[in-house]
């Protein structure tokens, strides 16, 4: 078995230590070591983004990053969106949008919306379409989530210049 | 029991109750389950698509450092030839478990040959490396219509065709064969002044749900064995793993654990089995995943299918005739969902004169599964082709056609049902009337078609319990799996007989255990079927508390009545309370309420939904381009609008991603080159416009608010819809799926 390595980082503004084999996934450490299981695996290879997380400010799927490289980095998971007793907006318009079905692809789609309005917080229809084409949704025809996106940067906005 | 009904619960759009569960990532899927000291399983498949298997050595994976325990077909008691039932359809007990792990020979590329379990994953998968099969390769029986040839490879050696209930003496490949007759064809086909055949060709397609299989077990000293897994459903898995491992029912518990889609393609068992024996053998608790590539190569895909489609029609409009053969692939074992093809292939029409000849065949693929409105797909693809070529040779209108044939309460499909009310003509003036259907379409390689998808909808078994909490608000126990906002559908039907808001119910999904005998989430049941249980348990609870009402008025039940939420005294007394202040005087009144219902209703009710699609076609690329898209549909009644339009719009999707990409592609030898999200295509949002929905109300009488099932339908018309639209692009007749890029060029001439 491969010798184990010690990793600090910082994972929702929390200092984190694990140890993990150098073959390990950072979506295998989230799932299996530190039982954040909001990020889900779809098909391990980058294809489908159910496992989407945002490493120093970039929008990844945490399958095809290396546990050892989260090594002083931090890192964002869907579990850190919310405060307490107070969804994130983005999370409030996918709820009022009814923009998830069996929702395995929801905290992939909410963490690329919250990359996407974080550099383009008034995005058009096509933006979100072209932003989003990382993650697959089988269930919604992604129409609702689409929408969903574009209420959230509405809201967003509103909240920024009030 | 009319549309004009007013509801205060039902129609309006609330957040589903485990919204805000599914939004922060604390929903626990079937892979996120975790136990102390839990081992990971991996599977052992076949390389190969048709092999027998000479030997397996198991000795040098046994003795990998971290392997807890190995299975293969040796660990699985024989199975008897008996058929099961699985609660969409019956199998046979031998084929289910010879499908878990390969015994004597593998029968596609996939099919599970060995099972590991180990201290982690990784490890698990070194230890399949260390497994040593002996194949010896066979002569692989790959494509329908090759299959059913008699020289072709035989899968089975000793299968007969059954043929009405007689077998063949010989074996072969065509597992079964059946026939529905109506009317005379031949005088009908005379009296048409147009008459059109054409074959219709579709490949494998998946239900890609985005969730893999998973399914963790633990096996007890005592042979009590929990599994927790994401299935469509609990019960229904619950047989399949006594059966196939000849445990008691009662002695398995199933927890369902929340689900990443199914489609259909999560009521069979494949890794259930193999969890509970791996647990059995190493004493720990065990998790097997599939990977996506297993998902592809192993679990049960919809079957590729040829259909031809002959339909004879005046000059006026009015179909004579109308004849179908279709063969279905079965996959490795028989069981192709061919029965419901032949029930959907002319059923949005009244045939008086019509023939279907229909076959099931095995071949070297994974067996098949339910795939949203399994088969209806495949056979509306080919009629509703050849209706839109024989509007356009009498220069009808394709929706004028369709008023003028659909079918209407009391008629009798050529499949033998009799109609009851029905919206099929319902949704073709919606999308007549839709501003989609008379825009402009103006630009070069542009056209619009359109297509109407019927599916029968089925009506199952289900169970619902309820208990009045002090507060007012009810918890609701349902055994159905929530694949798509089904505890909100169903909540707001018991919400509705209480007269209370639907965030006053509390429903929770529970284990086989804990609830009623409740069938799967499939055949479009769940809304009509379990709503329908919530609906007679909320009755009940309803009937209770009218008698607790009279307790504390010292009256008679009899003289109670309840509307709107209150309670009432009738005679004479000004006596009222609602429903909140007398569930909180249960204590005063004789203790705690709880109420149930188990339901198995007859009257699913049809549901129809017809497309308008605009496409544009890059002549060059051979690439189609979806403009827009606009679908309507009879709901019956539509409980969540909100869920209802999203069924339909991920249906549509669905359906444009098996028109347009999506296809199993096979090698010679039988093996699948585009195992991977990356190169089976499924529409990305980047593909598609909105897609806009039309939600139709013609009740259903056979539900007490009128409900139809929502779910399959949607997918049974966009493959023809857009393939009526690249003709009137570009003037062809697609007559293949996918429509991908390179069959349009091909279909062009220029390649």
């Amino acid at each position: 078995m491969p010798e184990k390595i010690h990793v600090k980082t910082t994972i929702n503004d929390e200092a984190v230590e694990f140890l993990c084999e150098p073959r390990e996934s950072v979506l295998e450490v989230l799932r299996d070591k530190l039982m954040l299981t909001g990020a889900k695996e779809g098909c391990n290879n980058g294809n489908c983004g159910a496992c989407s997380v945002i490493l120093d400010g970039r929008l990844v799927n945490s399958c095809l990053v290396l546990g050892v490289e989260l090594e002083g980095k931090e890192l964002e998971t869907i579990e850190g969106l919310a405060e307490p007793g107070k969804l994130h907006p983005i999370q409030d318009a996918f709820l009022e949008n009814a923009a998830l079905q069996c929702a395995i692809c929801t905290p992939g789609f909410i963490m690329a919306t919250k990359s996407l309005l974080s550099q383009n917080p008034n995005p058009t229809e096509h933006d979100v379409r072209f932003w989003l084409a990382g993650n697959l949704c089988r269930c919604t025809g992604y129409d609702k989530i689409v929408r969903a996106v574009l209420d959230a940067a509405e809201t967003m906005s509103s909240e920024v210049s009030a | 029991m009319s549309a004009e009904k007013e509801y205060k619960v039902i129609g309006t759009r609330p957040i589903r109750h485990d919204g805000v569960d599914k939004v922060t990532g604390r929903a626990l899927y079937g892979a996120d389950f975790q136990a102390a000291g839990l081992l990971q399983g991996r599977v052992l498949r076949s390389p190969h698509a048709h092999a027998r298997i000479n030997s397996i050595d198991t000795s040098q994976a046994e003795a990998h450092p971290g392997v807890k325990a190995v299975v293969t077909s040796e660990d699985l008691t024989a199975a008897q030839d008996k058929m099961v039932n699985l609660g969409e359809g019956a199998a046979n007990l031998k084929f289910m478990c010879d499908n878990i792990l390969a015994r004597e020979k593998a029968l596609y590329q996939g099919h599970a040959v060995a099972a590991v379990a180990a201290i982690n994953g990784h490890i698990a998968e070194e230890a399949l490396e260390l497994i040593k099969v002996e194949y010896e390769v066979l002569p692989a029986a790959l494509e329908v219509r090759a299959a059913m040839k008699k020289d072709a490879p035989l899968v089975h050696e000793n299968l007969k065709t059954d043929e009405m209930g007689k077998k063949s003496e010989k074996s072969s490949n065509i597992a079964s064969r059946f026939q529905h007759k109506k009317g005379d064809v031949d005088k009908g086909f005379a009296e048409a002044d147009v008459v059109l055949e054409h074959g219709f060709v579709t490949g494998t397609v998946h239900q890609g749900y985005i969730e893999p299989h998973n399914a963790s077990a633990s096996y007890n000293a005592d042979g009590e064995l929990t599994i927790w897994c994401s299935t469509q459903g609990s019960f229904n898995a619950r047989g399949q793993v006594a059966e196939i491992l000849q445990h008691p029912v009662s002695k398995i518990k199933v927890v369902p654990m929340e689900i990443g889609g199914g489609f259909g393609g999560k009521i069979s068992v494949y890794l259930e089995p193999l969890a509970a024996l791996l647990s059995k053998k190493s004493g720990r608790s065990v998790k097997v995943l599939m990977s996506r590539e297993d998902v592809f190569e192993s679990t049960g895909p919809n079957p590729a299918s040829y259909v031809s489609v002959k339909i004879g029609a005046t000059n006026d409009g009015r179909i004579t005739a109308a004849e179908a053969y279709i063969a279905f692939e079965a996959g490795a074992y028989p069981g192709s969902p061919v029965g419901a093809g032949a029930m959907c292939v002319f059923s949005p029409y009244k045939i008086d004169n019509g023939f279907i000849d229909a076959y099931d065949v095995v071949v070297n693929k994974p067996k098949t599964n339910a795939y949203r409105a399994p088969g209806a797909a495949n056979v509306a693809f080919a009629t509703e082709t050849v209706i839109d070529e024989i509007c356009e040779k009498i220069g009808m209108d394709p929706l004028d056609f369709r008023l003028l044939n659909s079918a209407k309460e009391g008629d009798a499909r050529v499949d033998g049902p009799v109609f009851p009310r029905v919206g099929i003509i319902e949704t073709v003036e919606a999308a007549k009337e839709h501003p989609h259907y008379s825009a402009p379409l103006e630009g070069k390689h542009r056209g619009r078609g359109v297509a109407s998808g019927f599916w029968p909808n089925f009506a199952f078994k289900s169970s619902v319990s309820i208990n009045v909490n002090p507060d007012g608000t009810i918890s609701l126990v349902e055994g159905s799996t929530d694949i798509g906002g089904s505890r909100a559908s169903i909540a707001m039907q018991a919400a509705e007989v209480l007269g209370i808001p639907a965030e006053s119910v509390h429903p929770t999904v529970v284990d086989t255990n804990s609830v009623g005998f409740t069938d799967v989430t499939g055949g479009s049941h769940t809304t009509y079927t379990t709503g329908y249980a919530a609906h007679n348990a909320a009755q009940d609870i309803k009937g209770q508390m009218m008698e607790r009402a009279a307790k504390l008025w010292e009256v008679d039940a009899t003289e109670v009545e309840f509307a709107d939420g209150v309670f009432r005294y009738v005679n004479g007394k000004e006596e009222e309370i609602d429903f909140k202040a007398l569930a909180g005087k249960l204590d005063q009144t004789g203790g705690p309420v709880m109420g149930s219902a188990t339901v198995a209703p007859s009257g699913p009710g049809a549901s129809i939904g017809t497309h308008v699609v605009d496409v544009e076609v890059d002549t060059d690329t051979g690439k189609v381009q979806i403009l827009r898209y606009t679908a309507t549909q009879d709901a019956g009644k539509a409980i969540h609008p909100s869920y209802v339009e999203g069924q339909i719009q991920g249906g549509a999707v669905q359906g444009i991603g098996w028109a347009l990409n999506e296809e199993y592609i096979y090698n010679e030898d039988g093996q699948m080159t585009n195992a991977s999200f990356l190169d089976y295509r499924m529409p990305t949002c980047y593909d598609l416009p909105m897609i806009d929905t039309v939600i139709v109300e013609v009740p259903n009488p056979g539900h007490p608010f009128g409900v139809r099932g929502v779910g399959e339908t949607p997918i049974v018309a966009p493959t023809a819809a857009i393939a009526n639209a690249i003709y009137h692009a570009i003037g062809v007749r697609m007559r293949e799926l996918p429509m991908s890029p390179g069959r349009i060029l091909k279909a062009l001439g220029k390649i």
